[in-house]
């Protein structure tokens, strides 16, 4: 019988772990995409566990529906990052400096 | 220690040695494959909590549509992975006290507070994952399920007007012009003199 407890805790250091490459993959945009997968299936985790142990099944419906929002963002993003690529020949973060921000 | 246990123990491991090799690893290529496995172990925890459906969707979807895409894109892409790595051991102590302080805090707030569940009962042989989520979907959760579908429809749309483009110099149909036309336009009839054989 493993507890709640477990696998929240796994679900925060996937998410911490994604926190830091955020952090520290900050140019290269593939990559940032990746974490940000690495942070839903994170959320995802918990909330499967908490559909388990409340023992409502609702929570599994939501996982259900971030699994489509996030499937729609990723097919997004890359397409988004296609089209820099072929306009700018870079995906380097440095370099997206058309807005001077 | 009971199976489970050894299982979730095996599977967490493995799930967070893999997501620390996706922020790690230098070539893109590698780090799409480490998220696959990601996935796949956190699909294997699902499977602990009894949640088959979403644990093989899981699978089904992100390893076999999602991570397909990640690699096409990232093989697709001539990408300068040397400037990419540029800044990577400066932002690490960052990053690593960042990840310290988020994890810290959420697994204190997880260990201090009380939940108030009972154990969770094990369920028959006869019962189905799937049928009791599909009961939800198409009752309870109906109006937004529709919406995810038009979700999904925008996105479609959307990945491809952004990468559609129309070259200079492709010849193409223009049915319009085809269905609009008439026989005199293109039928020529044409009297030919008989002529006698030599």
């Amino acid at each position: 019988m493993i507890p709640l407890s477990y696998y929240l805790t796994v679900g925060a250091i996937l998410f911490g772990i994604s926190m830091a490459g955020i952090f520290i993959n900050r140019k290269n945009i593939i990559i940032l995409l990746m974490c940000i997968e690495l942070m839903l299936l994170a959320v995802n985790i918990n909330f499967i566990a908490f559909s388990h142990y409340m023992g409502d099944i609702a929570g599994q419906v939501f996982v259900f529906f971030i699994l489509t929002v996030a499937a729609a963002e990723a097919a997004i993003g890359l397409a988004i990052l296609v089209v820099l690529f072929r306009n700018k020949r870079t995906i380097n973060v440095d370099d997206l400096d058309t807005l001077k921000g | 220690m009971s199976f489970e246990q050894i299982l979730f123990y095996l599977f967490s491991t493995i799930l967070v040695l893999g997501a620390t090799a996706v922020v790690t690893v230098r070539n893109p290529v590698h780090a799409a494959m480490f998220l696959v496995l990601c996935f796949v172990t956190t699909s294997a925890l699902w499977l602990l909590l009894e949640a088959e459906f979403l644990a093989i969707t899981l699978v089904l979807v992100y390893v076999g549509a999602v991570m397909v895409l990640f690699l096409f894109v990232v093989m697709m892409l001539d990408i300068n992975i040397a400037r990419m790595r540029d800044g990577f051991a400066r932002y690490l102590p960052v990053g690593i006290v960042v990840a310290g302080v988020a994890i810290g805090t959420i697994v204190m707030a997880i260990w201090q507070t009380n939940f108030g569940h009972s154990d969770p009962v094990a369920r028959g042989a006869d019962y189905s994952n799937t049928r009791e989520l599909g009961e939800q979907l198409y009752t309870t959760y109906v109006y937004p399920f529709e919406l995810a579908s038009v979700v999904l429809l925008v996105a479609i749309v959307a990945a491809i007007a952004l990468t559609l483009r129309s070259r200079a110099g492709t010849r193409y149909q223009k049915i319009e012009e085809q269905v609009v036309v008439k026989k005199a336009d293109r039928l020529r009839i044409v009297q030919v003199e008989a002529e006698e054989r030599k």
